[in-house]
């Protein structure tokens, strides 16, 4: 049994302008100890899917239908009461803004002390000596020192250290990263990465890493999702998606990202804006934007689809090259029929 | 206290001296910008007031040497005796008014302080319920009407209507009319401030993060969202206690309140200058006192905002 | 061409790349809309604040209209006739109440047009007297808004603009008069030109207009523009950093392009805003300052004025406090009311 089930996950926001569909339909496992990357540009529902998981949703946001287990218990419609056991203890979360997720007027020690004697059963000693270890363990210098400071007193870099050594004080089996390097500079990204996966070879927690940079998930993912517009497009291992890319959307992705290869080359940016999620069309999100669109596209939304074993996506191209082959098939076998 | 703090702090000071400077300046200008000069202008000064005030302020020297001998007494607190009340000095009235005004102003604070923390972060709490609706339409209501009209409403419903509370404010009892006609505005501002403050401060990220380490939502409120959103309503509070307690023009007015503010009426309706000006820069300092009280309270509270 | 066995469901023709136009007509976007018009849509949408605006409206409307076709007027004593011994029994009248000579003229089968709120103690129609005194109110309320908007504006702007050393002198003014107590100021301000103005305009058109409103003006353009001086200068510093108005000099735009095409743009909303707020406050300082006997000249009526006046007669005329102060009430709460609404509906840092 897998450790998180996500089962046909539908979450909106209800505004007064109407309903926005942020997600619709996303569907994933993850194992014990794995990472699994979801990717996508933003707005195509990768943070609500985690704060689904979570349910720390917007107060006009709301799971409407579908199914989250953890562990084999059902997370949908659970209750306060079981949720709150469930976040910061079984399941944490960093944001992508360490300025602004921790709070200013409370210490650091404070903060990182909260979540351990809410889950734990250790005194304020313990808790303390805990939070210490934890910021350590993220190479914050002078822990104890530290313990007693305001986030204002540190960086950027360092804010999203103490977030995670928040995240992880109660060892959780997942830890859920929204664009943890996103609002980092890019040597302090690296660090910010290798400290997790490091984290992650040594305590050996599941990991879903929310992101919109392919060379993170290239870095760090054994399993992707890409997602757009609120639903998921395919998913398969970091190869499979890297390597044999089943859907338009991820083709392009990766068509646009600068290699040292493509030195030289023109870029392949992916036109267009993407589709507003108040008035979700019938078919693929993604077909006004895409450059093989068929008519189908814009009629039917694909049906996921196995590619193999490791693979799945969600796009008529694989229904139609099936289809071809079949056709051609059945010609060939029908010549040799004939022939016959 | 590290050296930038206290770097910080001397320059609030000087820049309150700077302040009570300007109101001094400003006061002392426009007074003589009256036709004849505050002190000579009137009639009915007593000619003992009238000598008192030669001999203290030079009146027959250049204008910009009684305005620096004036300066030497303001330093000194001394502003010579009031034109109109025989032998009695503007020091000596303003503090005797002083402590009506002050117990009157704590007073009506602390009540108005209470009540509005409470009843705002109970509409933010419920917020778009029925009962958020009704705090923020009588508070609406409460911030629209103007304090005398308030008290003169009060005055004549409960004093003259009713006959259950004395208009009088010297009268036994006579200081609660008053007191709540204070406490009024002061509640349904901060009512609303608290409100507005704490649905900002729960839209927050570090609340979310607060969430999503499994706090309940009761110790999200009062350990995470009420400390942060009190801070709006401090710096409110510095400021208003120094207005509150420098005594309501026209609230003492209306229920005859022997305070401060009645004094400086009193003081503008008689023509007394030297008691306008007095009291004008007396009130001008505690209240530029006061408000550097609360700005460096502010900075202790919030250890956000750095000293520059 | 045969159709395959396997492709029951499957029509060919889906196979066919969409077009342009088809793909197109997917994105059904809506209906693009402008700031201004989004603004007055939720604006509208807020019935608060939409019946506050009708409210003010009607307000204005009769204030400006009523006076000119009410049968009576603000200031005729109805009592004193030329020729004729003053008739005391119009004075105080009580609500819908007749003198003793309308009544005789009543009797005599002739029209007379009611008071609907009595008169005063010198015998002047009440209705009218009110609907006057709104008329000024609103008219202070309005005059001192536009004064502090175009002070503001001017100092602001120089203040954004210059940088350097005169945005540090007028900052360090603007910080200064923050920090004087207002309300002493005013009355302060207020008691010595009441004194020294009075006699410098006699028999100019300020006499009309009466030297405690002319110093209201003043005090109002001396002291309360520096909220809004602050308000356009944090705009302009703000704007000048934002990223697409360096894209619009990259793209060698020029300073006055900038201005209206960027900077007027975002700070109009802030600035119309702010002005409608300034008016209920303006208001109040009138009617404060009126109360405490700083305000209009007599005979002219203020809303604070008729309230104050009324304060003598309160035991026995009750209703003539409490009508100007329903009234002030009235326009002060619709007026931030629509403040309000509109800062909802235009504060673009609002809408998330």
């Amino acid at each position: 049994m897998a450790l998180l089930e996500v089962k046909d996950l539908h979450t909106s926001f209800f505004t007064d302008a109407g309903e926005v569909k942020a997600v619709n339909g996303v569907n994933f496992n993850l194992d014990h100890g794995k990472v699994l990357g979801i990717v996508g540009e933003s707005g195509s529902g990768k943070s609500v899917t985690a704060y689904s998981i979570m349910q720390i949703l917007a107060p006009t946001g709301k799971i409407v239908s579908g199914s989250i287990k953890l562990d084999g218990q059902e997370l949908v419609g659970a209750g306060e009461q079981v949720m709150r056991n469930v976040r910061g203890n079984k399941v944490s979360i960093i944001f992508q803004d360490p300025m602004t997720s921790l709070n200013p007027t409370l210490t650091i020690g404070h903060q990182l002390m909260e979540a351990i004697l809410l889950h734990t059963d250790r005194t304020r000693e313990q808790a303390e000596a805990r939070a210490i270890e934890m910021l350590s363990l993220v190479n914050v210098n002078e822990p104890a020192k530290r313990m007693k400071q305001y986030p204002h007193e540190f960086s950027g870099g360092m804010r999203q250290r103490v977030m995670i050594a928040m995240a992880l004080a109660c060892e959780p089996d997942i830890l859920i990263a929204d664009e943890p390097t996103t609002a980092l500079d890019v040597t302090i990204q690296a660090q910010i990465l290798e400290l997790m996966q490091k984290l992650q070879r040594e305590m050996g927690m599941a990991i879903i890493m929310i992101t919109h940079d392919l060379g993170v998930v290239a870095q760090m993912c054994d399993e992707i999702v890409v997602m757009y517009a609120g639903s998921y497009c395919e998913r398969g291992t970091a190869d499979e998606i890297f390597y044999n890319p089943r859907h338009e959307y991820t083709r392009g992705l990766l068509r646009s990202i600068p290699t040292l290869g493509s030195m030289g080359q023109k870029l392949h940016p992916i036109t267009g804006t993407p589709i507003d999620l108040l008035n979700l069309p019938e078919g693929c999100p993604f077909a006004p934007r895409c450059e093989k669109a068929m008519k189908i596209c814009i009629k039917h939304p694909a049906e996921s689809m196995d590619i193999n074993e490791f693979h799945k996506a969600s796009c008529w191209l694989n229904v139609k090259d099936l289809y071809e082959k079949q056709q051609s098939a059945s010609v060939v076998s029908a010549q040799e029929g004939g022939e016959a | 206290m590290n050296s930038k703090e206290v770097a910080y702090i001397i320059k609030r000071v000087l820049f309150a001296f700077v302040t009570i400077w300007a109101v001094i300046t400003i006061t002392f200008f426009v007074m003589h910008s009256v036709p004849g000069g505050p002190f000579a202008s009137e009639k009915a000064v007593t000619p003992a007031a009238k000598a008192a005030l030669e001999e203290k302020f030079g009146l027959d020297k250049p204008l910009f040497e009684q305005y620096l001998t004036y300066l030497g007494g303001a330093a000194h607190f001394d502003f010579g005796p009031s034109l109109k009340q025989r032998g009695r000095e503007v020091t000596t009235i303003v503090a005797d008014g002083m402590k009506t005004s002050a117990k009157l102003g704590v007073i009506a604070l602390i009540i108005a302080t209470a009540s509005g923390v409470l009843l705002g972060a109970l509409a933010a709490l419920r917020r778009n319920t029925v009962a958020d609706k009704i705090i923020m339409v009588i508070t609406t209501a409460f911030v629209s009407m103007p304090s005398f009209i308030m008290g003169t409403l009060f005055l004549l419903l409960f004093a003259i209507e009713l006959h259950v509370l004395p208009a009088n404010g010297a009268a036994k009892g006579g200081l609660i009319l008053p007191i709540v006609t204070l406490a009024l505005y002061p509640m349904a501002y901060i009512t609303r401030l608290t409100r507005s403050s704490m649905l900002d401060v729960l839209g927050q990220d570090y609340i979310r993060t607060a969430k999503a380490k499994g706090v309940s939502q009761r110790n999200i409120i009062l350990k995470h969202a009420l400390k942060n959103s009190l801070i709006p309503v401090i710096t409110y509070l510095g400021p208003e206690l120094a207005y509150i307690t420098t005594g309501s023009l026209v609230v003492e007015q209306i229920f005859a309140v022997p305070g401060i503010g009645r004094a400086f009426v009193n003081s503008i309706t008689g023509r007394d200058y030297s008691l306008i000006m007095g009291t004008t820069i007396i009130l001008a300092t505690l209240i530029v006192v006061m408000n550097l009280v609360s700005d460096i309270l502010y900075r202790v509270v919030d250890p956000r905002i750095s000293l520059d | 061409m045969n159709k395959n066995p396997l492709s029951m469901q499957v029509d060919m023709d889906d196979f066919l790349p969409a077009s342009e136009e088809e793909k197109s007509y997917m994105v059904q976007m809506r209906a693009s809309s402008t700031f201004f018009r989004d603004g007055c849509k939720r604006f509208y949408k807020n019935k608060v604040a939409f019946t506050s605006l009708v409210v003010i409206v009607l307000i204005v409307i009769s204030a400006i209209v009523l006076p000119i076709v009410w049968p009576y007027s603000y200031d005729v004593q109805l009592g004193v006739q030329p020729g004729k011994p003053v008739d005391a029994s119009y004075n105080n009248l009580a609500p819908m109440e007749y003198s003793r000579s309308e009544q005789q003229m009543m009797e005599d089968g002739q029209f007379v047009f009611p008071h609907i709120f009595g008169t005063d103690a010198s015998g002047r129609d009440y209705f009218i007297r009110v609907v006057y005194g709104t008329r000024i109110s609103l008219a202070v309320g309005f005059f001192a808004s536009i004064i502090v908007l175009i002070v503001g504006l001017t100092m602001g702007s120089i203040a954004g603009f210059a940088g350097g050393r005169v945005d540090m002198a007028i900052m360090r003014i603007v910080d200064i008069i923050y920090s004087l107590p207002d309300m002493l100021m005013v009355i302060l301000l207020a008691s010595v030109m009441r004194a020294s103005l009075g006699s410098a305009f006699e028999g100019t058109v300020f006499a009309k207009i009466g030297s405690n409103i002319l110093s209201l003006f003043i005090i109002f353009a001396l002291l309360y523009w520096c909220s809004m001086a602050r308000l356009i200068r944090g705009q302009i510093l703000s704007l000048r950093e934002q990223e697409y108005v360096l894209a619009a000099q990259a793209a060698g735009a020029k300073a006055k392009w900038i201005i209206t095409k960027h900077l007027i743009p975002n700070c109009i909303s802030i600035i119309i805003i702010s002005t409608a707020l300034q008016i209920p406050s303006a208001i109040f300082t009138e009617s404060f300052l009126s109360f405490l006997g700083l305000g209009v000249n007599a005979p002219m009526p203020s809303l604070g004025s008729l309230a104050s006046d009324a304060l003598n007669g309160i035991s026995s005329y009750p209703s003539r406090l409490a009508i100007p102060a329903l009234a002030i009430s009235l326009i002060v709460l619709g007026l931030n009311l629509f403040g309000d609404g509109l800062r909802d509906a235009f504060d673009p840092k609002l809408n998330n």
